[in-house]
């Protein structure tokens, strides 16, 4: 079992869940793994039990690039969550993979989601907000809760070129 | 019937109707209990189809752990059951469900279900995801995403909304004639929570929840307990109401991953797209032949993205047909003649199929006047949508429920007159 506390939120995950006490054990040393099938060799996102591609349970965790395309968002000005009503507007990206992108089929990706933060971690503020939309590239960093749980977030990609005008959402 | 008719899926075609539907009031302040609500509920459906107690003998519904189960209402209205289910499931389920209890008469388990969804969806458990259920250990496979503040349906869906405007232009003043439309039903809808009409600028001032969902593109939350009875279609003619026929159902159709229905593109693609392969064959008709729509409005998106992928518009031309007039009163193929999640009351779809009910027997609950000389509450409809008064479409025979749980799960219903 681990467990810890993010912005007010208990997070856990007992002994019996080992494909996320796994996943986010790698995370929280500073490592993007995810599992990669030994009978297709597709490599899948979430975590699971066996392959949705193949059904085969065989499988090796490998270390992915952790970085990608921005391919959808939304933006949250309202929050449910009283923890995270101060922190309004914050984004939720969810992340093309590079690696495996367009497979198996041309609509597919393996797609990550989390929040946009800063170069220092932090939930990105409004102006940064604007700058990021459909195309953007990121990368992922971690935000270590405890011992064997960090959550993956991503960061713009300072090290790749950037697509001229992100598409985002018309503003008045 | 031809042999081709005759082999499934065609072979139910038309036996089973549903005979009766009722609700309780849309409220925020029941005070009551679910178990009182759905009790309210299921005998007004009792009472409009004409059957006692003695007459139902299978009980279903659906919660997400916050209902009341069937034989507890049961034993409080004098039921005695041969066949109950209460399973979990929220939008999707209750198209779904009148399939089942299809099957459950059809196995000869039971012979007249009533399906019941009953539910404090604004006084106890919220269903925009705020209060309880939002402070809530976050464990598992929820650690993907309810750290991220991504966890109430409208936060859940909106990147596939998003996607849409950018895969094919859908503009914002588009989707938000949903809710214009769906506001302007509501005003002939003395049911209705909301009841004043808004324009497109209202929709666009309202605040921003979770782009691209300002408030009004949003459903309103409400308490309240539906209910509808499903049984063959020779035991309707006994009973006080024109039947509404089945002429096929599909349930809780998926992409191939319902939890996380982002993994599997285009994103901006819902179940709509496997379930008309189902449904129009089932049903043997076309989206021309359906007269009026259920199009699940927990979002002003939903709406448009369903219609899109039944087939009532081509792909990418969800934004031209929700906004073209088709889905008013009067148009060529209303939509959510109630008002809908948006205006009328949230019930995880069950008021929209009460609804068009209503519509094929051709008395729906306006303001146009009761003819004094019927039997039942038969309203003098005058089809005239200018007075602010009828909301009865004209000379409706078929209709179709396109129900919406997520992006990647849904149900759909076809019913026609008589």
């Amino acid at each position: 079992m681990v467990s810890g506390d993010y912005l007010g939120m208990s997070l856990s995950i007992t002994d019996m869940d080992t494909e996320n006490l796994t996943y986010f054990g790698y995370c929280s040393e500073g490592e993007f793994r995810l599992q990669k099938c030994r009978e297709c060799g597709f490599i899948r996102y979430p975590p699971g039990t066996a392959c949705p591609w193949c059904a085969n349970r065989s499988f090796e965790w490998v270390l992915v690039e952790g970085q990608g395309e921005v391919h959808s968002y939304g933006e949250v000005h309202h929050a449910v969550q009283k923890s995270l009503s101060e922190k309004v507007p914050y984004m939720i990206l969810v992340v093309d993979l590079d690696v495996q992108k367009g497979k198996p089929t041309e609509h597919e990706a393996l797609r990550v989601a989390g929040n946009l933060v800063d170069e220092d971690g932090e939930l990105a503020s409004p102006e940064l907000i604007g700058k990021v939309g459909i195309g953007t590239r990121v990368r992922m960093v971690f935000h270590k809760v405890s011992n064997g749980l960090a959550l993956p977030f991503w960061t713009l990609d300072k090290n790749t070129e950037q697509p001229g005008t992100p598409w985002r959402y018309p503003e008045n | 019937m031809t042999d081709a008719e005759a082999m499934p899926p065609a072979y139910l075609r038309d036996k089973y109707a549903i005979v009766g539907v009722g609700e309780t009031s849309y409220t925020r302040g029941s005070g009551m209990t679910t178990r009182a609500l759905a009790t309210w509920a299921i005998k007004n459906a009792m009472d409009d189809a004409g059957l006692s107690s003695g007459e139902i003998d299978g009980m279903m519904s659906y919660s997400g752990n916050d209902s009341t189960a069937s034989p507890l209402i049961a034993g409080d209205l004098g039921i005695r059951l041969n066949f109950y289910m209460d399973v979990m499931g929220g939008g999707s389920s209750s198209e779904a469900l009148v399939g089942l209890a299809m099957g459950a008469i059809e196995a000869g388990m039971c012979n007249t279900v009533v399906i019941f969804r009953s539910m404090n969806g604004f006084s106890q458990v919220r269903i925009g995801g705020t209060g309880a259920r939002a402070s809530q250990p976050v464990q598992g496979d929820s650690l993907h995403n309810v750290p991220y503040g991504w966890f109430s349906a409208g936060q859940n869906f909106s990147p596939s909304f998003m996607r849409h405007m950018y895969d094919y232009g859908t503009t914002p003043e588009q989707v938000a004639m949903v809710k214009v439309i769906h506001s302007e039903h509501a005003s002939r809808n003395p049911k209705a929570y909301y009841k004043t009409p808004v324009t497109v600028d209202d929709v666009l001032s309202s605040r921003m929840i979770c782009k691209p969902l300002h408030l009004l593109d949003c459903c309103v939350e409400t308490d309240n307990a539906t209910a509808l009875i499903v049984t063959r279609a020779e035991k309707a003619h006994d009973l006080r109401q024109i039947p509404a026929r089945i002429l096929a159902v599909a349930g809780r159709v998926c992409k191939p991953r319902s939890d996380m229905h982002f993994q599997h593109g285009p994103i901006s693609t819902v179940a709509g797209h496997y379930i008309k392969e189902i449904i129009w064959p089932n049903a043997g008709i076309t989206p021309e032949d359906v007269d009026i729509t259920g199009a699940y409005d927990a979002f002003t998106f939903t709406t448009m993205l369903q219609l899109e992928d039944y087939g009532f518009c081509q792909k990418g031309e969800g934004g031209d047909y929700v906004s073209s007039g088709i889905m008013r009163l009067g148009g060529r193929r209303p939509n959510n003649t109630s008002g809908g999640h948006l205006c009328e009351g949230y019930t995880h779809g069950m008021n929209m199929i009460i609804e068009n009910v209503r519509q094929l027997r051709g008395n729906v609950d306006d303001y146009c006047p009761i003819d004094q000389s019927s039997s039942i509450e038969q309203r003098l409809h005058t089809c005239d949508y200018t007075d602010q008064q009828c909301r009865q479409v004209k000379d409706v025979n078929i209709s179709m429920n396109l129900g919406w749980a997520m992006p990647g799960t849904g149900s759909s219903l076809v019913m026609r007159r008589g």
